[in-house]
């Protein structure tokens, strides 16, 4: 089984159209996205339509906090998020409002848990973005025994975390392409990037191919129609700080 | 694990002899138990430890197969196939045929012999190619020794053991628990003693150990027990291999007290420089190094004792691939005939902007001629006078270059076929980057025959630059009186 690791695509259709051609053009045979498929982006209604289309043929589909945003709008539009989310909303039919609004927070499958934000308390949002926070999220997956592998998005970054010698978490950055080894016998905790707004400075879009019966996981970053993404952006109204960090990558 | 017993099948691997007990692992002959016949014959190697010893002790066992798995190339074994660690662990590779380095050196021990420079140069050169070869793949070995080294019948180095090395690309499974030295302690290098990972110069100082003690018998720092005995070669410096060995040639000591180095940037740059000079001693750039014979004193020493306390190794910033790309060997293959001053003038000017580019490159200025052009009979066209002729033609070319912080050497080729020889020496010397004129006078011809640069282009495993004259002497006093 090869599972394509798709997460925050924040309603980036070009950049998710790219990722899934790269992924299927890699063998993926299942699909897996972890949540924040809406946001800050301009084509929720088309990322939609594909993420249901693959949810029909049996992904695993997740909530993340920007399905929460768009759901139920927050009344202050602080953020960038909160000011999307208003128009999200709009962009949105009810019965869509709906399917995300019944999506689960987390899917355990025998050796994968996936989640959203962190593990340990997945409706808190918390940030995985360094060794003891993936402590804390990887300890909590491992209450169910035949946990190997925590997989989660929320930080737009790629990072494994891993056990070496010591008792701690090590980090340690992917390079892309590079199927690296991940045997069962240890406990691994992956952020995977994200599709749809990268923040690494690598405008590319991220995902990852996780390969369960080879225990070989490859992080990739995938070039895409970016400027289109940003015009669509500009088009629709939306913040230009939106646009142009699609642009740098920011 | 206990021995296996011959017979024994294990995920359809029949066993056979038990072809070597270490102190780590068994190693034993292995087929198919389906009668499958193999590509090649196969051995097992099965650590000692189970799984029941605790993950930890078979760290080093993960990491030579998560190495393996991604090494190619026939500087190492291939791997078959690896066992469940939290079964039973082994790994299945290739048997390379051959007697270790430690059983050569045992060899020349017990017949009391030393073997002459050249061969220790041939079989330390065999050495780093086989390491450039790892280092482009992006792994440090970090425990290289006699043991750890084959020598196949074919003239090849095979190298062995990965289990302490280190892949750029991959998490480093051993990180945390080696901030103290692991490794083994005659070889290891410096900056391994004080916990840094990585830096492939690290191998080539565990490599000058083992020419030091192929060339002398003896190891330059002993084998130390302590992590104060370790230390010591953080300051100290070995005795001079001719202090030992009267009759060591100074580039050989020269070779062996840089790989020597405390310090990593003092050592060569990368495996395919070292294997360079390793491979024409005759172009070995000799310094004080190479000639003393006494040693340092003890004022010296204690002046450099008083700085390694305080001294803190940085780990490379780049992954080894990268560190030895930016020190590459940068080949010019100078023609000698039909050959304007223009066209010189042009490829030096390039040169000296690719040199600029890359501080630590080393140069290599090549020139073909035909193997018919010397003659044993015709005094002044012998061999070694129409040598000479040529190098000084190549040295006076190479004159106004800036050289400083470059290594250059000067070779004379003697071959029919020149776009074949320039290939072979590009390739046998891991050559980066070729330099040539474009011989534009060729063109017309060019339909017909592949000239000179386009078979070089077309073969050659690097990056090749042709160089056109871009302005040709006649021209300038045209360019010059124009209005």
């Amino acid at each position: 089984m090869r599972l394509a690791l798709l997460s925050d695509i924040h309603a980036n259709v070009q950049a998710l159209d790219a990722c899934m051609a790269h992924a299927q053009s890699q063998g993926a045979s299942h699909w897996a996205l972890l949540g924040d498929l809406v946001g800050y982006g301009a084509n929720p209604c088309e990322v939609l339509t594909r993420v249901q289309a693959l949810a029909h043929g049996g992904a695993i589909v997740l909530q993340g906090n920007h399905e929460a945003m768009a759901i139920a709008p927050p009344p202050s539009e602080q953020s960038l998020g909160a000011r999307t989310a208003g128009w999200t909303h709009q962009q949105l039919s009810p019965d869509q409002r709906a399917w995300l609004q019944a999506l689960p927070l987390l899917h355990r499958s025998g050796p994968l848990l996936l989640v959203h934000a962190s593990a340990d308390a997945p409706e808190r949002w918390r940030y995985v973005d360094n060794e003891r926070m993936a402590a804390l999220s990887l300890n909590a997956a491992l209450a169910h025994p035949e946990v190997r592998y925590v997989f989660g998005g929320h930080v737009h970054h790629q990072t494994l975390y891993y056990k070496g010698s010591g008792q701690q978490l090590m980090p340690f950055k992917p390079s892309p392409g590079v199927a690296i080894p991940v045997p069962t016998h240890r406990r691994w905790l992956a952020t995977i990037g994200s599709v749809g707004q990268p923040r690494d400075g690598d405008p590319r879009a991220a995902y990852a191919l996780m390969d369960v019966a080879a225990c070989k996981l490859t992080f990739f970053r995938v070039p895409y129609n970016h400027t289109a993404a940003a015009r669509a952006i500009r088009d629709a109204g939306l913040p230009e700080a939106l646009a142009a960090r699609l642009e740098t990558g920011q | 694990m206990k021995r296996l017993a011959p017979g024994t099948e294990l995920d359809g691997f029949r066993v056979g002899e038990c072809l070597h007990a270490g102190g780590m692992a068994h190693v034993y002959a292995v087929e198919f138990a389906q009668g499958t016949p193999a590509p090649f014959p196969m051995v097992m190697k099965v650590p000692r430890m189970t799984a029941g010893d605790g993950a930890e002790n078979i760290v080093g066992f993960e990491v030579e197969h998560q190495i393996m798995q991604t090494l190619q190339g026939d500087a190492v074994p291939r791997l078959v196939a690896a066992g469940d660690l939290s079964a039973v662990p082994y790994l299945v590779m290739e048997h390379i045929p051959g007697l270790s380095l430690q059983q050569w050196l045992d060899q020349q021990t017990e017949a009391g012999t030393r073997p002459p420079p050249l061969e220790v140069a041939r079989i330390g050169a065999a050495i780093a190619m086989a390491l450039h070869s790892l280092h482009k793949q992006n792994v440090c070995h970090l425990d290289l020794k006699p043991a750890n080294v084959l020598l196949a019948p074919d003239g090849r180095a095979v190298l062995l053991d990965f289990g302490l090395s280190c892949h750029a690309q991959l998490p480093d499974l051993l990180a945390e628990e080696l901030r103290n030295a692991v490794g083994s302690p005659a070889w290891i290098a410096p900056e391994q003693v004080v916990g840094v990972r990585g830096d492939p110069r690290s191998d080539l100082f565990a490599l000058g150990v083992m020419l030091y003690e192929m060339a002398t018998g003896t190891l330059p720092f002993g084998n130390p027990q302590t992590q104060g005995g370790l230390r010591q070669r953080l300051w100290m410096s070995p005795t001079p291999l001719r202090c030992l060995r009267a009759d060591t040639p100074e580039w050989l000591q020269e070779i062996v007290m840089r790989c020597l180095q405390p310090q990593a940037q003092d050592r060569y740059p990368s495996a395919a420089h070292l294997a360079f000079d390793l491979r024409h001693p005759d172009q070995v750039k000799l310094t004080e190094r190479g000639r003393e014979v006494a040693g340092l004193g003890f004022w010296q020493h204690l002046r450099r004792w008083v700085r390694a306390a305080g001294m803190h190794y940085q780990p490379s910033p780049l992954a080894a691939q990268q560190q030895i790309e930016r020190v590459p060997i940068v080949m010019v293959a100078l023609p000698h005939q039909d050959v304007s001053d223009a066209a010189l003038f042009s490829m030096r000017q390039e040169t000296d902007r690719a040199l600029g580019n890359l501080p630590g490159a080393r140069l290599a200025v090549v020139t073909v001629i035909s193997d018919s052009a010397t003659s044993s009979s015709d005094n002044a066209k012998s061999e070694t006078s129409l040598h000479r002729q040529h190098l000084t033609r190549l040295q006076q070319w190479a004159q106004p270059l800036d050289l400083e912080n470059h290594q250059a050497s000067f070779h004379v080729l003697e071959s029919g076929d020149v776009a074949q020889a320039l290939l072979r020496y590009a390739e046998g010397n891991h050559v980066s980057m070729i330099i040539l004129g474009a011989a534009t006078h060729g063109l017309q011809m060019q339909r017909l025959v592949a000239t000179v640069p386009i078979k070089v282009a077309m073969h050659a495993p690097c990056t090749v630059m042709l160089v056109k004259a871009a302005l040709p002497f006649e021209h300038l006093a045209d360019e010059a009186s124009a209005p």
